[in-house]
């Protein structure tokens, strides 16, 4: 059992930042959220509706009005940017080929990637590529916006840019962003609200100011970088003196 | 002593059964696949971009094969009916051998080799690259989507590729026997077309084509969608394609051939 | 990969696919007309049929006319019975003869149709009241050895 305790609220029009460190469980979250996987209790409610207990048309129809963004992008390989954001637009819609065009390059433009429309995943730098994530996520203007690791690997300009396109995209679309991080200065910069999550328990939760200024061990640990801590640098082992044989 | 003897009795145990449940696991996903099928005539130009990385990007690697093996088959074949003062009947030998067996069992364990491994591969980097999983996440069903259209893909592939190996090899076989060594043109044709019959040759390959085509496109798939998300995962799944299928289709073409021509 | 030219790929080499089934179908098999023609059914009784199976040719003058159709066993005269299907377009007289022959010395076996001299001819469902059987490799050795045996005793004689 990965989660054990969590209780948490994501309100429209705010984003969230669940942070904890690699393995706590955030990613089992999003896939709760999501419907992938099933709780064996508590409840889960999206827009006031049981996601465990939707039947597979139903939650497909919750889906369309999510967004998900993968950690590396998970863009389509065999397919162009513009065929990855148009994706959506083409099996959910009937919508005529002018128009998805229109759509496509907006939600392009919104990133800054009108240009590179025809250029395919393989072309693309790690940045640019999860923009266009991004992009092809708000295709179909969904109200919940779910960001696995968005800020993983990426350069300082990168980074900026990827956290105010995150608040613009919240604050323009009105969605609910849940953004999984553990990159404490970028999100703390934009969010609204802040979980830890440590050993599937919410340890802390509060508004970024509140989280820069927690006293909890925990907390300060994770948000100062600290070597030591709850969170122990060494693994557990035998003493160093038995281990190298000096004891006897 | 008799620990080792255990543990070995319990590993090989172990593997049995756990390659019994996976058969269980695979033969779920056939059906899904078949369920799920709609789309891939419904919207049929999936399926075609699947016939073409299936079927057509496998056609030289057929084609050469298949003049190949027919050659081989004139030059031994001659070699052997020559002794008996049968040279006449090469036609038949190639033929009926083409026709029956080495069309398509060969040109199978040709498309495993080449495009069972290929789809094997990119179904596995789809998923550990969670392009599967984005796919889900924007409700759209991957076994619709992706893996059903190259299903239908690679059966409809098969038995053309089959019927085109042996067109070749028998071509081979003419090169060779008529061409080059000089048998008879007339009697090579006309002996030919006596001994090979539609029904029962012919369609019977067309049938083992067909089965072999939905053994190892299913094998490929499932080792696919299943293999753990990693390189390593990945690779190793490719491998036990090329070499489950293979395993299948000279099993399965042992079954056919006794249901098939046992008492003919 | 355009969509165009990925259709025509897939076009053509459905195109070939299908060639190579036609060529295979037409110039390397037959397609004895035979599944296509219509029939009539006759029967015929043989003391021994060696080595006859269904589908096997059923020839007059060398051409092949029809094809067998089934062998069974007549447990009151014990004898084989074997049903053949001839094609419509040749009628042979009441009085026709069937025999088992080899075609080549070791080759495989079929009905020689030998017409008769009556006017009427034969229907569905008739019998062939003349047959003879396979000749069996053993009784004509056995023969053989039994004349032989024979003249070498007379030559002995004298």
């Amino acid at each position: 059992m990965v989660l054990k305790g969590i209780n948490l609220t994501a309100r429209r029009g705010q984003v969230i930042a669940i942070m904890g460190n690699s393995g706590c469980g955030k990613t089992t979250l999003l896939r709760l959220i999501g419907g992938a996987l099933k709780p064996t209790s508590g409840s889960l409610l999206v827009d006031g509706l049981d996601v465990a207990g939707l039947d597979q048309e139903d939650l497909y129809r919750l889906r369309r009005r999510m967004g998900m963004l993968f950690q590396f992008g998970a863009l389509f390989t065999d397919m162009s940017v513009y065929e990855n954001v148009a994706f959506q637009l083409r099996e959910h819609t009937d919508l005529p080929e002018e128009m998805i065009r229109d759509l496509v390059l907006m939600k392009l433009n919104a990133v800054g990637l009108r240009g590179a429309a025809d250029l395919m995943p393989s072309e693309l730098s790690g940045g640019m590529a999860r923009r266009v994530a991004l992009a092809r996520s708000i295709a179909l203007d969904p109200m919940l916006i779910m960001y696995d690791e968005p800020f993983a690997g990426l350069d300082p300009i990168s980074l900026g840019v990827t956290g105010n396109l995150i608040r613009r995209l919240t604050d323009s679309l009105g969605v609910t962003s849940i953004v999984v991080t553990h990159d404490v200065q970028e999100s703390l910069k934009m969010v609204d609200y802040v979980y830890f999550v440590s050993d599937g328990v919410i340890e802390a939760h509060g508004t970024a100011k509140e989280i820069k200024a927690s006293g909890l061990p925990f907390v300060h640990q994770f948000v100062h970088g600290e070597e030591d801590g709850p969170v122990p640098f060494h693994y557990p082992a035998q003493h160093y003196a038995t281990d190298l044989g000096l004891k006897a | 002593m008799s620990k080792v003897i255990l543990d070995s009795v319990r590993s090989v145990g172990a593997r049995v059964v756990d390659a019994i449940w996976r058969l269980g696991v695979a033969a779920r996903f056939f059906g899904l696949i078949l369920l799920r099928s709609g789309q891939s005539f419904r919207r049929f130009q999936l399926t075609i971009r699947e016939i073409f990385s299936a079927g057509v990007l496998s056609l030289i690697i057929i084609l050469v094969s298949g003049l190949f093996v027919g050659m081989v088959l004139g030059l031994q074949g001659y070699e052997t009916l020559q002794t008996y003062g049968s040279e006449e009947a090469l036609g038949v030998l190639v033929s009926l051998s083409l026709v029956r067996e080495l069309g398509p069992v060969v040109a199978a364990l040709l498309f495993a080799s080449r495009a069972g491994s290929a789809i094997t591969a990119e179904i596995g980097l789809m998923k550990a690259t969670e392009q599967i999983a984005a796919m889900e996440m924007m409700a759209v069903d991957p076994i619709a989507r992706v893996v059903a259209p190259r299903f239908w893909g690679g059966v409809m592939s098969m038995p053309l590729l089959a019927a085109m190996f042996s067109a070749t090899g028998i071509f081979g076989g003419y090169l060779v026997g008529v061409v080059l060594i000089g048998v008879d043109d007339g009697s090579f044709w006309s002996q030919m077309q006596a001994a090979v019959d539609f029904k029962d040759d012919i369609l019977n390959g067309v049938l083992k084509s067909v089965v072999f085509g939905v053994a190892v496109t299913v094998i490929a798939l499932f080792e696919g969608y299943d293999a753990p998300p990693t390189a390593e995962g990945v690779s190793r799944a490719t491998t036990r394609t090329v070499v489950t299928s293979s395993l299948a289709i000279l099993g399965l073409d042992f079954i056919l051939t006794a249901f098939m021509f046992h008492g003919a | 990969m355009q969509r165009a030219t990925l259709d025509l790929w897939v076009g053509i080499f459905v195109m070939a696919g299908i060639a190579a089934l036609l060529f295979l179908a037409l110039k390397v098999g037959n397609m004895s007309g035979f599944d296509t023609a219509q029939t009539y059914t006759i029967k015929a009784k043989f003391e021994n049929i060696g080595g006859l199976k269904p589908r096997a040719p059923v020839k007059s003058a060398g051409v092949v006319v029809g094809r067998v159709a089934d062998v069974t066993f007549d447990d009151q005269s014990y004898e084989a019975v074997v049903s053949m299907k001839l094609n419509e377009r040749f009628k042979f007289p009441k009085d026709s003869s069937a025999a088992i022959m080899t075609s080549g010395l070791l080759g495989e076996q079929y009905i020689a149709l030998e017409a008769g001299g009556e006017d009427k001819t034969l229907a569905e469902g008739d019998e062939l009241k003349l047959t003879q059987g396979a000749v069996v490799l053993e009784n004509l050795i056995g023969q053989f050895l039994y004349n032989k045996a024979d003249s070498d005793a007379a030559a002995a004689e004298k």
